[in-house]
């Protein structure tokens, strides 16, 4: 095997580009490893890692590409290498018909763009917070979905974008519609009534989707970021978005969604929400519950809950906590005890692989302390995932964490991550595993299709033990979707993968196998 | 202009960075413009702190 380097200077292409592209130039014969990236210190120092680190690399700088591999020169040369990948580039600018005009910064756009209103913003995080700046100085809206910007850079721009009434979603922020069209993370959706301002991404998604799916639809959904109702941020969006759809003659009713806050931000949302004229469902995942209704808001049990006593508030009818299943309460104890019957006695653990954040906070919370679970996302500190004894007991992961997406995309965005925990985390000792599935814009063309795909695979695998396991799936997505809801369904049911109508319900019928296998034990 | 203003409005978006965000927002037929964005600075961190503390200043 050869190691080689080809270096093209003052070519920039984005991160997600980069790395799908590596992939694809690793299935060429002969080629054993390949990084394609930009001359940043992240990517040298993975280059170093896998050992695709060259001298070469001494001149790199964040402007230049590299394409580093190690190969066999009897099968194939770096030329044909550089070759398949301009070729993969030109192809996809063809099929995006890339042929129009890119002004070379912000304000040449800006220019280009008379009547612009919003900022995307994607760039890797070192360099974004400039860029937010420019925008926000400009008097445009920002949607910061970079990560990796300091908190105090957070802090300063919302600030300018609160004092000038702007909006400044992120950084790390994944989802937002805004006047009905969807943006970077976002489901389908019909518009409608409900406004929504989240913190949590795929918290955010889950509640928008479960709100079409009852016949609703959405006014304005803003995202805030992660951070935003820590301490030193102050909720300056969250309260932002809170206050601009109480003014939104469209909004009637207003969600609010986070992990909990600092209580002194907690408190700043309730003062507000307490003389909000429109109803507030608020889901501040496992947060208080008697502090938002001695406000007159009303707390959630899930995200599912909150979409539903949104939609019921909404239409003027009586709610109450749901924590049951759609499915009559008879099929549901069928299907578990089916799903125990399959088992063997030694198929005790759970393997939840999730690719969205929240949904995997709200699965571990759900669960409860019925079950030791152990994470890259614990909820408390023993439960880390580095705690966990001689490599067995439950698992649930959040696999869009930074240390499962370094030099690869999100999990949404690319399924290989998860196919290989699939194959890695799986064994003849599991009994269930747990999975998301998040359709929509930005995400993955056939997520359903890849999970099908590990699971048919671990299936053959454990038939080999004589074994079998239990799949149980919920589809954060719509029939607008481009992947679609219903196709995706049925494309998980064919694996006989048990698919619930949300994450909640997927996570309830979890702990009820779980019950249900100790038992029969 | 205010965010309620901005709900008023056709959302025109100026994209940075992913190029699958504006294909995405093409698709929805959102008016988009692709910035053809380079870091700045040659991406040099001394020279961008000092980008960063000269608009400050500038400011």
């Amino acid at each position: 095997m050869t190691l080689k380097t080809s270096i093209k200077r003052n070519a920039y292409y984005d991160s997600v580009t980069l790395m799908l592209l590596s992939r694809e130039l690793q299935k060429l014969e002969g080629v054993e490893d390949v990084l394609v990236g930009m001359g940043t210190d992240l990517n040298l120092s993975l280059a170093k890692d896998l050992g695709l680190a060259s001298s070469e690399f001494d001149t790199l700088t964040p402007n230049d590409l590299f394409i580093a591999a190690k190969m066999d020169e009897s099968q194939i040369t770096m030329k044909e290498i550089e070759d398949a990948f301009s070729d993969y580039l030109n192809k996809s600018s063809e099929s995006e018909g890339d042929e129009e005009y890119q002004p070379p910064s912000l304000r040449s756009a800006i220019q280009a763009l008379p009547g612009a209103n919003l900022v995307l913003i994607s760039v890797p995080g070192q360099y974004a917070a400039v860029e937010v700046e420019d925008a926000l100085d400009a008097g445009l809206h920002v949607m910061l979905f970079s990560d990796n910007v300091s908190v105090e850079d957070e802090l300063r721009l919302k600030q300018k974008a609160v004092e000038k009434g702007l909006l400044m979603m992120g950084p790390d922020c994944g989802t937002a519609i805004i006047n009905g069209k969807p943006l970077c993370f976002a489901n389908a959706v019909r518009r409608g009534k409900i406004g929504v301002v989240g913190a949590s991404g795929t918290g955010t998604q889950e509640v928008t989707v479960q709100v079409h799916k009852l016949g609703e639809g959405l006014s304005q959904v803003i995202g805030t970021g992660g951070r935003d109702l820590k301490e030193q941020i102050g909720g300056l969006m969250m309260i932002q978005g809170f206050e601009s759809l109480i003014a939104d003659p469209e909004t009637e009713l207003i969600v609010l969604i986070s992990k909990p806050p600092a209580p002194s931000v907690a408190e700043k949302i309730y003062q507000i929400a307490k003389t909000c004229p429109k109803p507030v469902v608020i889901d501040f995942i496992g947060g208080d519950k008697a502090a938002i209704e001695a406000v007159g808001a009303i707390p959630c049990i899930s995200l599912e809950d909150a979409a539903q006593k949104a939609v019921r508030a909404l239409r003027g009818q009586a709610y109450t906590d749901f924590t049951g299943f759609s499915l009559p309460e008879d099929e549901v104890d069928r299907i578990v005890e089916n799903a125990v019957g399959l088992l063997k006695s030694d198929q005790t653990e759970l393997r939840a692989l999730f690719t969205g954040g929240t949904l995997a906070d709200e699965a571990m919370k759900l669960l409860g302390n019925r079950h030791s679970i152990y994470s890259n996302i614990p909820l408390t500190p023993e439960m880390a995932i580095e705690n966990l004894p001689d490599g067995r007991g439950h698992i649930c992961l959040d696999l869009g964490e930074d240390q499962f997406t370094r030099g690869r995309p999100h999990p949404m965005i690319d399924p290989q991550t998860r196919t290989e925990f699939f194959r890695s985390h799986v064994d003849g000792r599991t009994g269930v595993i747990l999975v998301d599935v998040v359709l929509g814009f930005g995400s993955y063309q056939d997520p359903a299709g890849a999970v099908a795909a590990s699971v048919r695979e671990i299936r053959q695998r454990l038939s080999a033990q004589g074994k079998d396991v239990i799949v149980i799936a919920s589809v954060c997505g719509t029939d607008l979707d481009s992947q679609d809801l219903n196709r995706s369904i049925a494309t998980l049911e064919a694996e006989n993968i048990l698919v619930m109508p949300s994450n909640a319900q997927a996570v309830r019928l979890t702990d009820r196998v779980l019950q249900g296998m100790k038992k029969g034990a | 202009m205010s965010v309620n203003d901005l709900f008023k409005q056709e959302l025109k978006v100026i994209n940075l960075g992913l190029k699958s965000f504006q294909n995405d927002l093409k698709s929805q037929e959102v008016t988009v413009v692709q910035v053809n964005w380079k870091p700045k600075a040659g991406g040099k961190k001394n020279m961008l702190d000092l980008l960063s503390k000269l608009n400050k200043v500038r400011k």
